[in-house]
């Protein structure tokens, strides 16, 4: 359960009303399950570089097999979705609203990496059912402090509107395939640049509306995302982050793709939604 | 998925211990909330008390949702060409977008289906009773209110529940008002009001009077204009005319972006009537009155065509009338013109026939409620009226932060109830607030609020409640 009751809820918002997020064509990949089971449907959104491709690979096949219609987005600028060098995070969170109310039912947004901070600004303009967020990154100076001592090459241009690069040793363990560790790799693109920026400079998310529950996962050896960023994302929505020890950044590609999902889902069979408590 | 639909529906939470006034047996529906009406503003209050753990009965009386927006109701008031009349951003719910790919501004038919995918998004129909009314809302010990139903037309039982609370979301654009004029059941010709108007056909080759400036006025006078073989276009004042577009955006975003950097009323004003005197130019020449009033100060009609037609000759602008003859219509100015179909524009009234008059504050039965924030009913806390709002953008946010704080609210009165006796003093000494600049004095502008200034005091309430 969310514990930012502390902040105001934002009734007024005329810069947005009057200067509309341009639509773009957007690539929405989906497996779903042969028989409707009556699970709400998953929408995962990836993070900066990543395109909806990384879920397609074992996640979203997988939540299909276990019944939960599962989707992915590229967010523009990434993936199959149209180029959007201008992109900020407030265009990245609308092309997620977009996406979630455009689907059948009440979904569940699942957030990666940067992902994650998309859906957190998501939450505050759509009442998802719940929200997971696998290794978030969001944001701030001490997600950059981190970034700068681990991976000082990829990170310092990124200051200078280039590309955050990140290694192969950062998102994947030695127990991924160097062949499909390159083959990833190759496949990273990169996010705009106004949104890079506004990792450090970004406001933080507005307080979700429609009470979700948010679990927070990730791994301790992620080269990303300290244990530390983990613990203060879950406490931020109370609770303890979801450890998946040896793993890399990218738990959806690395090579035991299988734990994280499972815990998701699992989580999702049994947290009460809301329905169940009324 | 089971659709309430028919009465008996067994129901376990139900318990028929209290009985009504005159004996009729009561389900206590426990801290149930109900709502009346599937419209928009019901469907966004269903959606925000459950979102808020409430149960939820909503009644309807058609045998879908949409109200006014679905065309197949009879009490629908939506014409062929009904388009909105605030773009995107301003009429959607605030948490559920419209897709962005669709245009500016949609039409009527996009809009239901735009309902029909938040009910099914959030599973709203559950809670909805089809093609039953609501007869009679009675309040009871506790601030709690019996509500008697029955099936739409009159026939089967009436049955009688007992709520929590209760969300009048009626609708206020189904009871077609018409103006009394001297002679009028004398004149032979047509006479329909705009709530029967559906297509154009209605007009085609036909000599039209169209009655009344308002945004429907207006769309059927430029319908008349390219059907009919003549069309006059009556008006009580001069009016501002304003595109639906200015400098290539929507004229509404626009104008928000002047309220988003907080320029001043007479500012904004003295602005936007250099815009329209750049953009449609002065009205005068092309013999429609000059406007006695102030941009803001009557409702905004967005019509980019009618000036466009009156320019070429296919609309005539007469002024009001003065009295109906057998063949003719003579005009206040003493002109006589001979019209064979006469359209009433002339707008809608709010009934609440299930409601007594004096519990929402209208002691002299005029049929204007006096309610804080057009929704908060004093000295009934657990009543509230939903989308009474006639803004000069989309009402549905406006419905959805009314649904919320009443949700809140309620939620309140149970946790701490030293904010809700707040909330409720709040709401006996702000009865009868206007949240406009100042406006025209008619029937029209009852329920005329200025969506920023009505949003700024609904955000202050909210916060207010929660003590933030």
């Amino acid at each position: 359960m969310s514990v930012q009751t502390g902040e105001r809820v934002r009734v007024m918002r005329s810069w947005e009303w009057a200067r509309p997020v341009r639509p773009v064509r957007r690539e929405v990949l989906s497996a779903l399950p042969e028989l409707e089971e009556g699970q709400p449907p998953l929408l995962f959104v990836p993070g900066f570089g990543h395109g909806a491709w990384a879920y397609a690979e074992h996640w979203l096949g997988h939540a299909a097999a276990r019944g939960f219609p599962a989707y992915a987005v590229s967010l523009r600028g990434h993936g199959g979705s149209d180029p959007a060098p201008e992109a900020n995070l407030r265009a990245y969170a609308h092309d997620v609203v977009q996406v979630a109310a455009g689907l059948p039912r009440q979904a569940v947004l699942v957030g990666h990496g940067a992902g994650a901070l998309v859906v957190a600004h998501a939450l505050a303009r759509y009442p998802a059912r719940a929200a997971v967020l696998v290794a978030p990154v969001l944001g701030g100076w001490a997600t950059f402090g981190a970034a700068l001592r681990r991976n000082p090459f990829g990170t310092v241009p990124a200051v200078f509107g280039g590309r955050l690069r990140l290694s192969r040793r950062q998102l994947f363990s030695r127990g991924l395939p160097d062949a499909d560790a390159r083959r990833y790799a190759a496949r990273l693109g990169r996010a705009a640049r106004r949104a890079q920026w506004q990792l450090l400079t970004g406001a933080d998310p507005e307080p979700a509306v429609g009470r979700p529950s948010v679990l927070v996962l990730g791994s301790p050896d992620d080269r990303v995302v300290p244990s530390s960023a983990l613990t203060r994302a879950a406490r931020r929505y109370g609770s303890a982050p979801l450890l998946f020890p040896g793993m890399g950044h990218d738990l959806m590609l690395d090579a035991r793709w299988q734990e994280p999902i499972d815990a998701i889902l699992d989580w999702l069979v049994k947290n009460p939604t809301r329905d169940d408590r009324a | 998925m089971p659709t309430p639909t028919e009465h008996g529906r067994p129901d376990p939470e139900t318990t028929t211990l209290a009985h009504s006034r005159d004996g009729r047996p009561v389900s206590d529906r426990g801290d149930t909330v109900c709502v009346i009406g599937a419209g928009a503003s019901g469907l966004t209050a269903v959606k925000n008390l459950a979102e808020h753990g409430f149960g939820v009965d909503c009644y309807e009386r058609e045998t879908g949702i949409g109200g006014a927006w679905n065309w197949r109701h009879d009490r629908s008031p939506v014409y062929a060409s009904t388009y909105l009349i605030s773009s995107r951003p301003f009429t959607q719910f605030p948490d559920f977008p419209m897709p962005d790919d669709w245009p500016d501004y949609p039409h009527h038919s996009q809009l239901l289906s735009y309902f029909e995918r938040y009910a099914d998004h959030f599973d709203l129909r559950r809670h909805i009773w089809f093609g039953t009314e609501v007869v009679r809302v009675e309040p009871v010990a506790d601030d709690r209110w019996d509500v008697t139903t029955r099936s739409t037309g009159g026939y089967g039982p009436e049955r009688t529940s007992r709520y929590a609370a209760v969300v009048i979301a009626n609708g206020h654009n189904w009871s077609p008002k018409l103006p009394r004029y001297e002679g009028l059941e004398q004149f032979r010709g047509e006479v329909m009001h705009a709530s029967s108007y559906k297509d154009p056909a209605q007009l085609r080759g036909k000599r039209v009077l169209v009655v009344g400036a308002g945004n429907t006025g207006c769309d059927i006078a430029v319908e008349a204009a390219q059907q009919a073989s003549r069309c006059w276009h009556s008006t009580r004042r001069g009016y501002w005319y304003a595109p639906k577009y200015v400098f290539g955006r929507p004229a509404d975003q626009v104008n928000d972006t002047l309220l988003a950097l907080r320029v001043p009323l007479r500012v904004r004003q003295w602005l936007y009537h250099r815009t329209l005197r750049l953009t449609v130019g002065d009205l005068t020449r092309f013999g429609l009155p000059k406007p006695d009033h102030r941009v803001y100060e009557t409702h905004p009609i967005a019509n980019s065509q009618l000036v466009y037609h009156v320019g070429h000759g296919a609309i005539t602008p007469v002024p009001d009338i003065g009295r109906f003859h057998s063949h003719s219509v003579e005009l206040a100015d003493g002109r006589q013109i001979d019209p064979e179909l006469v359209v009433f524009a002339t707008g809608y009234l709010p009934r609440f026939e299930f409601l007594d008059a004096k519990i929402l504050g209208d002691d002299e039965g005029a049929g204007r409620p006096r309610l804080w924030l057009n929704a908060f009913v004093p000295d009934h806390p657990t009543l509230a009226v939903a989308g009474l709002v006639q803004p000069d953008s989309g009402v549905f946010t406006l419905s959805h932060w009314q649904a919320v704080l009443f949700a809140r609210l309620l939620r309140l009165r149970a946790t701490r109830p030293d904010r809700a006796a707040a909330f409720a003093k709040r709401v006996r000494a702000g009865a009868g607030q206007r949240y406009s600049g100042q406006v025209k004095d008619s029937t029209r502008h009852w329920f005329e609020v200025g969506h920023a200034d009505y949003l700024r005091a609904l955000e202050r309430a909210l916060r207010n409640l929660e003590g933030k």
